[in-house]
């Protein structure tokens, strides 16, 4: 009888064991993508990042060299676009539903927020192709841009409004109290403690949509020269990286690594900035 | 004094609210787009797009059963291979690993995250693709070739393959979200089970996941959401082939990618009319999901919070 208990006790502590190293197993295999992706990229892709990748246009098939500098400024033109549409519009809805509105509406609108940046990033590009290429007759820069702020907006307003709802209800009602206008305090008072954490919001969803390619297929269209007017088809990093992985050419899949590689660099430089500013947030107030 | 005028005030609440209704907007405007963009192939073609499989452009025929059926099965096959490892990677990161391993950890996971999908899909065409062709493909097939879901020839961009990489996209979401829900359950609940002399995995097991069964649930919803309308990593390693085969070798084709692929080639109205109604069906597929995945997960936080307040 006491054998059998003390036998049961270290089956059972073996079993725990067992159970605690096949969790870490897929721990490891879960980030274990994450090494190896990177890996290949640097493998693959470092030898093309050069000077020429900044500073020239894609070479013509069977041409070797070239860059992708119309599709970096490409980038950052619907980047800025984008932002244009997305951040006020993200940051100001948030503010509303920290601040204003009942309950009920705040749960409804917040639930909107939340099945919007469920849907596929796909379903915005057909729409914004239903709503401005198809009626202005063309992929233009302007389609693209707008394309990438629409996804913007519900991920910028829900992060505005979780910082927002952290600065304490004293700085508030300090403000209130000396006589200053609400709108004031929220601009003045709140907006600026939070400021820290609605950057962070603003980054990551830039990172993340800088990345996208799907919202760009039919907006944004791609460009294998330079854009020189936004009612005209614009390059985008992601998109080059595609079109030339799916290619033929050697030459190109190589390049397309070299996009890839500049594109993480570019994210994770993003995210690593983010992860250094909450750090500081958790520090102070907000 | 005089009183501060309440122009201010006023005009700033408007606006701001004018900004949140956009998410009202949005919604609307989505789903009205997709609908005016394929009145004329709703028209025409009726509930038969749904269950009929000829995709066939030139002759203006068009089903979208393949592509319904290619989203099914690769979201099946990542739930398949994302749900375990995700559910236990978040088991060990709030329960069984030691506390200094897992805010690293976490940050790693947010990174995986943060990887485009091109990117992924760049990876998966080059190296995960000769990959499983070469070892684990060969493989399942000289052991389980009897199955008719691992006969047939390997040919490389298969139905298996978008299933993998969608599970890939999929695992860092499923992964923090069960996470959060395993971080909500109340510690009462474990010191309840240690009380008794349970070790680590039987606290884990019993007090822990059991208590945040539906949480958990939500969170894969919420994942299968996702894998629904994953498009740039699966289209690139799918194969892109409107067709329904019984081997996961074969390639497929999904919803998401056909519209990738066919939106900028869709010569005839009718063409593009289909393909819009194609976004029509994954939007209302994705919405629905994610509906369902809200409520799950809405319903558990407000629960766990009432009980800890108990």
């Amino acid at each position: 009888m006491q054998f059998e208990r003390a036998h049961n006790h270290t089956w059972r502590k073996i079993k725990s064991g067992l159970a605690c190293g096949i969790a870490f197993v897929s721990a490891v295999l879960v980030i274990s993508p994450l090494g190896l992706v990177f890996f290949y990229l640097l493998v693959n892709g470092a030898g093309s990042v050069n000077w020429d990748f900044f500073t020239k246009l894609p070479a013509p098939v069977g041409a070797v060299g070239g860059g992708m500098a119309n599709a970096i400024v490409g980038t950052l033109e619907l980047l800025a676009f984008a932002g244009v549409i997305g951040i006020p519009t993200g940051v100001l809805g948030g503010v509303y539903l920290a601040e204003y509105g009942s309950a009920r509406i705040n749960s409804f609108l917040r639930f909107l927020a939340d099945v919007l940046n469920g849907i596929p990033s796909i379903t915005w590009g057909v729409v914004v192709y239903g709503l401005v290429v198809l009626r202005f007759k063309g992929f233009s820069a302007y389609a693209g841009g707008l394309a990438l702020g629409l996804i913007m907006i519900p991920l910028i307003l829900r992060t505005t409004e979780e910082v927002i709802l952290l600065v304490p209800n004293g700085y508030r009602e300090a403000a209130l109290a000396l006589g200053v206008s609400r709108w004031k305090t929220i601009v003045h008072i709140v907006m600026k403690t939070a400021s820290k954490g609605i950057i962070t919001g603003i980054l990551l969803a830039l990172a993340r949509v800088g990345g996208e390619t799907a919202p760009l297929l039919f907006t944004a269209f791609g460009n294998r020269f330079w854009n020189h007017s936004l009612s005209q088809p614009i390059a985008a990093l992601p998109l080059q990286i595609f079109t030339y992985a799916i290619s033929p050419y050697d030459d190109w899949h190589r390049q397309a690594w070299a996009g890839a590689l500049v594109l993480v660099t570019g994210v994770f430089c993003v995210n690593v900035t983010v992860r250094i500013l909450t750090r500081g947030r958790t520090a102070s107030v907000v | 004094m005089a009183r501060p005028s309440r122009f201010g005030d006023k005009a700033f609440e408007w606006l701001t609210l004018a900004m949140a209704l956009t998410v009202v907007v949005l919604v609307v405007l989505i789903g009205w787009q997709l609908w005016r963009g394929s009145t004329l192939a709703i028209q025409k073609f009726g509930f038969h797009f749904l269950t009929t499989s000829t995709w066939d452009p030139v002759a203006e025929q068009f089903g979208a059963l393949p592509f319904i059926y290619g989203t099914l099965v690769s979201s099946l096959i990542a739930l398949l291979i994302a749900v375990p490892l995700g559910i236990a990677t978040a088991a060990y990161l709030t329960e069984l690993a030691p506390l200094w391993i897992r805010q690293p950890l976490v940050s790693l996971i947010e990174m995986l995250a943060a990887i485009p999908s091109v990117i992924l899909g760049l990876w998966g065409i080059f190296v995960m693709i000769p990959w499983l062709r070469d070892y684990p493909f060969p493989f399942l097939k000289r052991f389980f070739g009897w199955i008719p879901l691992f006969s047939g020839p390997i040919y490389g961009p298969c139905m298996f393959a978008g299933g993998i990489i969608i599970a890939i996209m999929i695992l860092p979401i499923i992964t923090s979200v069960s996470r959060e829900i395993l971080r909500s359950v109340p510690d009462l609940q474990r010191e309840a089970a240690y009380a008794l002399g349970a070790t680590r995995w039987e606290a884990t097991r019993i007090a822990v996941l059991s208590y945040a069964k539906k949480g958990l649930f939500g969170a894969v919803i919420l994942g299968l959401g996702r894998a629904l309308g994953e498009t740039m990593a699966v289209t690139m390693v799918i194969g892109n082939t409107p067709q329904i085969a019984a081997s996961l070798f074969k390639p497929g084709y999904t919803l998401a990618s056909v519209i990738a692929n066919e939106f900028t080639e869709a010569t005839t109205d009718m063409y593009l009319q289909a393909l819009f109604e194609v976004g029509l069906v994954l939007f209302g597929t994705t919405i629905l999901v994610n509906l369902l995945a809200q409520l799950l997960l809405r319903t558990i936080a407000v629960k766990s919070a009432t009980r800890a307040v108990q």
